[in-house]
């Protein structure tokens, strides 16, 4: 049989999930022998190649482009994981969420102190996706099915969410791994 | 001006002895003077009590009544609670906004006046009501709200609005409201014919202990809703270690659709005056206070009146009733505009000079109240309460409504009825049985103890009103087969969200989250797994929050869940891809297009 696969993603976020992925060290070579991995940063994969067990989201949605793929993710994978508060919550992203958007991209591109524009250009490529309106946390976006909390999560807390899942057990994270003050 | 605001502020804050207990006071004036409490205003007031400026703006932002930022030298404030709206009060909003040239929210170019919304003013039963400056207009329509719009405009002087005038004491020449108390049934406790003093007098020829005695065995309960043992509140607060101790009647009625303690305060205030002195003897006090919400300061000077005539005969002041040593006096604390000052916590903060902030507890209020002091806090029906149950005794008393909840309890009927307004009724009496006696036809569904309560369905309506089944404070709301429950709920939940103080993050945050959902529920775009975030949210609210207004908001939620839950399910549907129905991308990017100049490359041609 062939061995579940597993897709990862990094939408609005820093991959300091990803990061924390990979922190799982050796691990890793037990969890290949688990799963395939599918579309991801890690194996940079950058197309579905079939149906995934699991999707691992890092992120939230900032503009179109992470929604569409946050969409392809749902359509291919059977569950999804929300890893990290940007992915749960908007996170650092959002704290864009009070202010008008035109007021973001003025202050990125025209207003700040640090900026050197002569021509006072405000990138417009048709390559660029375009901003939402504001930072929207992927289960507003589309249905989550678990959610790991953490900024990141530990390597302690997604190995087991996975091995969990891949197992077919119930999720049982101890209160350290997602105590966080 | 600055002069004036400075010579002013002087003398307010002499008159109060620059007590900063007494800011709350002092704020009051200087808003009612100048139209607001200005920064040059705080520093003033900061400096006249030693206290920090922090401080008088902590107390001003926290306020409806009071703002920074100048008002209209007259504000119209509109009732925009559920009652008032479907009686029609959006369009009197729309006749006021259009005969004064501007939005709600906003003032007239030339600063004369200020049109606003405001929670519940407690006129749920002459509704769409309104509130000029102290002055109260009920039974509004858009002809009555372009009447008063351009009279004022004219004349500017609010005190012209009231007529006719209202029954009973509203046209005292020191009340002349247009305000009517549609007292609909007299019970045997509260309205009924009583000699005045007679419980007061009773009282004093017992003991201290003996008064609570008698509260005890007339197993009285408090009115406002939680239903406390009067009794037992009392002894707590004899027994707390303390030099002064204080009476408080919280006459801050805020729960949406109640208006029984503003019929007490027009038609009995000497009974409840009678009720705060029997228990300023029954628990060694010599201060008295009442904290009139804001809304009610038409009452004001009424009230001032029977207070000082009872000072006259010797009711109150120094040797009370002639009780050699028994002094006691009672002053009025006016609110402005918090519902959260109805709990008992924060309305002794309010009491303070502070924000209205509810406090933690324990300490309860009765080893530690006002000014750290051992304090009583009860509803203004319950000291009525203690007056008859002196005078009448306390086995008449129990023997009056049912075996859990002797006597009898006002309620206040609003809604699709044909007689709205107060009736003392015998606790235990069937909620059906009530709707019959209000004259309500085609009820679909009942709000019991305004949005802090219950909303029931025609399944409960066998039950019965009493402290073991449905508890009230009073708040009876009624609506028939055409409104939407939903919609109400959520109207519920905006109040909620205006009126949390903000102190804990599960009431702040989670009333907000709550509305947004099942706004997004009645939007249609709602998924079945909605319903049991919404259950989860609600119960993580209410047993995370301090006071009694965070443990009771997600009620409209919770309560709507559970006896209406066909109405959520009809309006929910699974999504089939996963895909959020909620999720608008058109929308969310309608902004950066406009930025951009370019319409999507991805969603532009997928839908």
């Amino acid at each position: 049989m062939d061995k579940p696969k597993v897709a990862t993603t990094s939408l609005a976020g820093c991959f300091g999930c990803h990061m924390s992925i990979l922190d799982i060290d050796d691990r890793i070579l037990k969890l290949i022998e688990l799963v395939d991995f599918d579309k991801s940063p890690v194996d940079d994969i950058k197309n579905f190649t079939g149906q995934c067990a699991i999707g691992i989201i890092e992120g939230g949605c900032c503009n179109e482009e992470n929604v569409h793929v946050l969409q392809e993710f749902r359509k291919h994978c059977n569950i999804l994981i929300a890893c990290g508060d940007c992915a749960t919550m908007g996170g650092i992203p959002a704290m864009r969420n009070n202010i008008p958007l035109k007021e973001c991209i003025d202050e990125a591109y025209k207003n700040s102190p640090s900026v050197y524009n002569p021509k006072n250009i405000t990138p417009n490529d048709k390559e660029l996706p375009l901003l939402l309106n504001k930072v929207y946390p992927c289960q507003e976006v589309v249905k989550i099915d678990y959610f790991l909390p953490g900024c990141p999560p530990s390597a302690d807390t997604i190995w087991q969410a996975l091995v969990a899942l891949l197992n077919n057990k119930p999720l049982d994270l101890p209160y350290k791994l997602i105590k966080y003050d | 001006m600055s002069e004036n605001l400075g010579t002013f502020i002087k003398n307010v804050c002499h008159k109060y002895k620059k007590d900063k207990t007494r800011l709350m006071d002092i704020a009051c004036e200087v808003q009612e003077q100048f139209g607001c409490v200005s920064g040059k205003a705080m520093d003033l007031i900061a400096g006249e009590i030693s206290i920090h400026r922090v401080e008088v703006e902590n107390l001003v932002s926290f306020y409806a009544f009071l703002s920074k930022e100048p008002k209209g030298k007259i504000v119209i404030r509109l009732c925009n609670d559920i009652i008032d709206e479907l009686n029609g009060a959006e369009e009197v909003a729309k006749a006021f906004s259009e005969e004064l040239g501007i939005k709600v929210g906003q003032t007239t170019a030339d600063g004369k006046i200020t049109l606003e919304y405001t929670p519940c003013i407690g006129m749920c039963d002459q509704a769409p009501a309104a509130m000029v400056n102290d002055v109260i207009v009920t039974n509004l329509n858009s002809d009555k709200a372009r009447k008063i719009a351009h009279s004022i405009k004219k004349h500017g002087d609010p005190s012209k609005l009231s007529a006719p005038l209202g029954d009973g004491n509203n046209a005292n020449e020191l009340v002349l409201s247009m305000v009517n108390n549609n007292i609909r049934q007299k019970g045997e406790v509260i309205f009924a014919r009583h000699e005045q003093g007679a419980g007061l007098t009773k009282a004093l020829s017992l003991s201290p202990v003996e008064v609570i005695r008698d509260i005890k065995t007339a197993r009285l309960r408090g009115r406002g809703g939680a239903g406390f043992p009067t009794g037992m509140k009392w002894e707590f607060a004899r027994q707390a270690t303390g030099t002064n101790r204080y009476v408080i009647c919280n006459a801050d009625e805020g729960e949406p659709g109640t208006f029984k303690d503003r019929v007490i305060l027009t038609e009995c205030p000497d009974l409840m005056f009678e009720g705060m002195t029997i228990a300023g003897y029954a628990i060694g006090s010599e201060t008295g206070i009442l904290y009139l919400r804001g809304e009610y300061a038409y009452l004001r000077a009424f009230l001032e009146k029977i207070l000082s005539n009872r000072r006259k005969n010797g009711m109150l002041g120094k040797d009370v009733g002639g009780k050699k040593g028994f002094n006691f006096d009672i002053r009025i604390q006016m609110g402005a505009g918090a519902y959260i000052c109805g709990e008992e916590t924060a309305l002794i903060s309010s009491c303070e000079g502070l924000r209205g902030d509810p406090k933690t507890r324990p300490p309860f209020p009765a080893q530690k109240g006002y000014l750290a002091s051992p304090t009583t806090v009860n509803n203004v029906e319950t000291f009525c309460c203690v007056a008859r149950i002196l005078d009448k005794g306390a086995p008449w008393f129990t023997e009056i409504g049912s075996q859990g909840s002797p006597s009898t309890k006002l309620l206040s009927v609003s809604g699709d009825c044909k007689k709205p307004g107060v009736y003392e009724v015998p606790f235990g009496i069937k909620v059906s049985d009530l709707l019959k006696m209000v004259g309500a036809e085609d009820t679909a569904a009942v709000q019991v103890g305004g949005p802090s309560g219950q909303m029931i369905g025609p399944a409960d309506f066998k039950r019965t009103i009493c402290y073991d089944d449905l508890a009230t404070g009073g708040s009876i709301m009624i609506f028939n087969s055409t409104r939407d429950v939903l919609r109400i709920a959520s109207k519920f939940m905006e109040f909620f969200v205006e009126e949390s103080c903000g102190y804990c993050t599960p009431c702040r945050t989670g009333n907000v989250l709550l509305k947004e959902r099942l706004d997004r529920i009645i939007a249609g775009k709602g998924e079945p797994s909605d319903l049991d975030y919404l259950q989860e949210l609600g119960e993580s609210v209410k047993v995370s929050s301090r006071c009694g207004m965070g443990q009771t908001s997600p009620n409209p939620v919770l309560s709507t869940l559970k006896n209406f839950r066909g109405q959520y399910e009809k309006l929910t549907k699974r999504s089939k891809d996963g895909l959020m129905q909620s999720f608008d991308i058109k929308a969310a990017i309608a902004d950066a297009e406009a930025i951009a100049g370019r319409p999507s490359e991805k969603f532009s041609l997928n839908s």
